[in-house]
């Protein structure tokens, strides 16, 4: 609660509303208690007296009474009205919509045509017909405009309930024997609690405006009795000569409607889960690089990273999610990069071209060196050439980086005619073509489908065919294979090689799988912790790792062939990030071999032929 | 084909979804999930249900718990139909643990809260019994007690999956299915994981039945693996058989395709790797456009299931 009340404090629009909203309600609801004249009270005498008139602080109206007093009985009487309809739709349209989303089928259909039916109808014919029907009067104005405000919430509602009733926590609450009704009431409401809220605070404003609507055209509150419509209404009558009349409530209403809104913004951003981690700041298009020292790096291999260290900012603190990567690719090589997540394998990746988001990333320290340019001096210009151009990425969720939206064929076809420049006719050709290099059986049918109408395997290809689409001399791949089943993986990774080596491709190969790393890759880095642990040719680690880590690892990774069987098991789990700076070498809490001076220093890495380890005791 | 040994089984299962047309079409069409599928499972065995993505296993798993509904066909808990049980009586004999640990609980309750569900209305507990088998529970699976008042979010996958695998014990269901156990963690994880389950199995006189698309997870805690393929059960052999010679041909290429280290796949790389239309099912054998071994006959007829010894398989040109 204390951090809810900081988030909208944060926002100064949404403090603002916040504050005029309190004092609206204070006054307004204080008006049975403050000394004011009695709103209905006419005393022609006084009619149309002008504001700060001896006595009336306000002016007078067309009988003569206080107009101060009746806009704080008006606004009392209109925010009640307004709140309890907008508490009255919320009510029932939250549960309308619960019920549909949670049930389902018929039900689901039977309530929402009835809603599609009521949302056909202009909104405010159909309160104008309500009323009609009920009989003008303040209360009816409430129910009407409840009414006309039920479906919004019942559809806001029942997209959040099927969203919810279709988690497996509810298919778990089923199997510890709740029944519906305890499920929606003690699973799915907490979680749809936040919507409620969210979607009352951004509609109260115009439930408030829409009975003062109704009071204006007489059907809502009637004479003597002000509500701020009715004050609006009995002043238009005399707008030219005595405008202050309308003044009065119109301004009253013209701040209600502005602190409704920024507040009801505001709630809607504290309570919006992302917003607490940061995220709904705009990222910047290239990682925030604050680079502590310059960092040497004469070496001119194709690619060289050096000490490359990237962190997160939180609080002011920088978590350090990859520490001091270094490595090189040759051209054509295929270097694999392995780790269990979290060991700062993607960060290592999208740190090459400054993808990380910004915030909170932050590239402290390292140089990444292609072509002999270094990638962290470059501006935003040459960086998004390089990654347009050179340097393309292929990743675990295809999905991730094709537009829903857009036929395959389409989307192809942009890519060439945006980056080459080139010719509708010919850009539809060469994607043609790539499809075909990608292996994709039916050409026609894929080019004329929307991404998610394909299968996984599919999709996998045209994301590679995108990434090979301005001819890239590096593809950085993801965990391509990951999410994919063990014949389309083997397919993707053979097709993967074959492409790389008749392209003389450069690849960096992220996998957590030994043996998807072996299919593909000449060199091998292993990563923990953010930290590379060991690196050499594919063939030696696989047969004879060095670093207890990469051993440890590949013993408890199970294997075909040896029947149900007790496995053996690296004992903990892996670190997680953090600011604080631990000494040692960060596998020894897990390590088997570990001794007592694995902890008195940071542990360096150290080249052997052509293999490097960090661990002061490596397997030889 | 029914044992009275048997802890489950069920009997001709289908599942077709249907979906409408459109708004105003009252055609629907169906769309084959679980085609006919006959299943027994002993008491503290382990049954391997292997397959790739969208070939039937999770619906079946669901219809066996009693999620969803078979469109036709039977299932039988301790002998007895699934639709004899009590209103909420099923889930205190058998129980599924989801794929995704942390998605199967509660965001917005505390571990301590997950965990009493089950307690409090398939066991009838009062508070105090509650919090003593919830303590007892947790040191099961190798939490910390303090854990409990934490909620889903705070912990790692493996630290969620020991709590899914504590609130399935906490039912005293024998019978558990376990989808996807381990494909959610980290491979340093899984296998801590994997002996935790194994453990159990032995401890509590467990019946699994496992899901998993990995064939080495499948392995090494099964006694008896099922191989799915396109809502139908190709092969179904005892483990060990089933490695050292995958007689059906989907089989073989299931094996075939598995990275192993210092080892290059070789399989024909052009293969087809679609599965077949779900809404118009091919006439013959649905392996057809996939296999090495097919004859003109497997496009026209659907092979029927052979017996050879204790393993069965569907096929006319198994790789015997
Ligand atoms: N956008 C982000 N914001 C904050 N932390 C992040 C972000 N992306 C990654 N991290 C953290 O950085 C560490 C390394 O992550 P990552 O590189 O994704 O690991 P891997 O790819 O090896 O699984 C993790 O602890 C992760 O939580
Ligand atoms: S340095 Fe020590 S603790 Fe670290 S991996 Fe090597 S032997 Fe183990
Ligand atoms: S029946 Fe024919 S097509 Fe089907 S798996 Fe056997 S050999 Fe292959
Ligand atoms: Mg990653």
């Amino acid at each position: 609660m204390i951090n809810f009340l900081k988030l909208i404090s944060r926002n100064k629009l949404a403090l603002f509303g916040g504050i005029l909203l309190i004092i609206i309600f204070v006054v307004s609801f204080l008006s049975p208690l403050l000394p004011l004249k009695d709103p209905d009270v006419i005393k022609t005498s006084d009619r149309f007296l002008l504001p700060f008139s001896e006595g009336y602080l306000l002016g007078t109206d067309h009988l003569g009474r206080d107009l101060l007093s009746r806009l704080l009985w008006g606004t009392r009487l209109s925010l009640l009205v307004g709140i309890s309809a907008a508490l009255i739709s919320a009510t029932i349209g939250s549960i309308l919509g619960t019920i549909a989303g949670f049930y389902g089928n018929k039900t689901d259909n039977v309530i929402m045509r009835v809603i599609d039916v009521l949302m056909a109808f202009p909104y405010i014919l159909l309160a104008l017909a309500i009323v009609a029907v009920l009989g003008p009067g303040l209360f009816n104005a409430m129910i009407a405009v409840a009414l006309v405000n039920i479906p919004f919430f019942a559809r806001n509602i029942r997209g959040v309930t099927v969203t919810i009733a279709n988690k497996e926590f509810i298919d778990a609450a089923r199997l510890s024997g709740m029944s519906n009704f305890k499920i929606i009431v003690y699973e799915i409401f907490p979680n749809i609690l936040p919507v409620i809220v969210v979607t009352i605070s951004t509609t109260v404003g115009w439930m408030i405006l829409e009975t003062a609507g109704l009071s204006f055209l007489g059907l809502g509150s009637q004479p003597p009795q002000a509500d701020l419509g009715s004050m609006l209404g009995e002043g238009r009558s005399s707008l030219i000569v005595n405008p202050h009349t309308s003044y009065v409530p119109g301004a009253m209403i013209f701040l209600i409607v502005i602190g409704v809104n920024l507040f009801g913004d505001g709630i809607r951003d504290a309570l919006d889960p992302r917003l607490s981690k940061g995220e709904l700041v705009k990222p910047q298009p290239v990682t925030q690089i604050k680079l502590d020292n310059n960092v040497e790096n004469n070496n001119n291999s194709f690619l060289s990273v050096k000490n490359l260290t990237t962190a997160f900012n939180f609080n002011n603190k920088l978590n350090l999610a990859s520490k001091g990567v270094s490595f090189d690719i040759k051209k054509g090589e295929c270097l694999g990069l392995i780790g269990e997540s979290g060991s700062g394998k993607s960060v290592t990746a999208l740190s090459i071209t400054c993808l990380v988001a910004s915030p909170p990333g932050v590239i402290v320290n390292g140089s990444v060196k292609f072509q002999g340019n270094d990638i962290l001096k470059m501006n935003y210009e040459q960086i998004r050439e390089l990654r347009g151009n050179k340097i393309s990425y292929i990743f675990q969720d295809p999905l991730s980086t094709l537009h829903p939206l857009i036929k395959i064929g389409k989307q192809l076809e942009e890519t060439f005619i945006e980056y080459n420049h080139q010719k509708n006719k010919e850009a539809v050709l060469k994607g043609k073509e790539l499809l075909k290099l990608v292996q994709i059986p039916n050409i026609e049918n894929v080019w004329n489908s929307y991404p998610h109408e394909l299968s996984g395997g599919m999709r996998q290809r045209v994301s590679i065919a995108m990434a090979l689409t301005n001819d890239p001399e590096l593809i950085i791949a993801d965990e391509p294979t990951t999410a994919l089943d063990v014949t389309v993986q083997a397919q993707i990774l053979s097709l993967l090689d074959t492409l790389r080596k008749e392209r003389g491709l450069s690849v960096l190969f992220i996998s957590h799988d030994f043996g998807v790393v072996s299919q593909i890759c000449d060199r091998v880095i292993v990563m923990y912790g953010g930290q590379i642990v060991e690196e050499g040719k594919t063939e030696n680690i696989m047969s004879k790792p060095r670093h207890p880590y990469t051993s440890q690892l590949m013993e408890c990774v199970p294997h075909i062939g040896f029947g149900k069987r007790k496995l053996l098991t690296i004992l903990g789990s892996p670190p997680s990030i953090t600011y604080k700076k631990e000494i040692g070498c960060s596998f020894a809490s897990r390590c088997l071999i570990k001794k007592d001076n694995c902890l008195n220093e940071d542990i360096k890495i150290v080249r052997k032929g052509d293999s490097e380890v960090r661990c002061l005791y490596p397997h030889e | 084909m029914n044992d009275i040994m048997d802890i489950l089984s069920a009997n001709n299962l289908s599942k077709f979804y249907s979906k409408n047309k459109g708004l105003f079409n009252k055609q629907s069409i169906n769309l084959r999930a679980v085609n006919n599928i006959n299943i027994n499972l002993k008491a503290k065995e382990s049954l391997g249900i292997v397959g790739e993505s969208g070939c039937g296993k999770s619906t079946l798993a669901k219809m066996l718990a009693g999620l969803i509904a078979p469109t036709s066909g039977e299932i039988k808990i301790q002998n007895k139909g699934i639709n004899n049980y009590e209103k909420y009586e099923l889930p205190n004999h058998i129980q599924y643990m989801f794929q995704d640990p942390i998605s199967s609980l509660n965001p917005r309750k505390t571990i301590y809260q997950s965990l009493a569900t089950p307690l409090k209305y398939l066991r009838k507990l009062d508070d105090k019994e509650i919090e003593k088998e919830i303590k007892s529970i947790i040191k099961e699976v190798n939490l910390k007690e303090e854990f409990l008042n934490r909620f889903p979010h705070e912990f790692s996958g493996g630290q969620a999956q020991r709590i899914g695998i504590a609130r399935v014990l906490l039912s005293k269901a024998k019978i558990i299915i376990l989808d996807e156990p381990v494909s959610a963690l980290d491979v340093s994880v899984q296998s801590q994981i994997l002996n935790l389950l194994n453990d159990l199995q032995k401890k509590f006189e467990l019946s699994y039945i496992v899901i998993s698309h990995d064939l080495a997870v499948i392995e090494a805690i099964c006694d008896r693996i099922m191989v799915m393929y396109f809502g139908d059960i190709v092969e179904k052999s005892d483990a060990k058989k089933l490695f050292q010679n995958p007689y059906h041909p989907y089989t073989n290429l299931l094996l075939k395709s598995v990275p192993i280290k210092n080892q290059k796949i070789e399989i024909q790389s052009l293969i087809e790797t679609e599965l077949p239309d779900p809404i118009n099912p091919p006439k013959g054998c649905s392996f057809f456009s996939r296999c090495e071994n097919k004859a003109e006959k497997c496009k026209d007829i659907n092979p029927s299931e052979t017996v050879k010894g204790n393993r069965r398989f569907k096929c006319f040109f198994p790789n015997i």
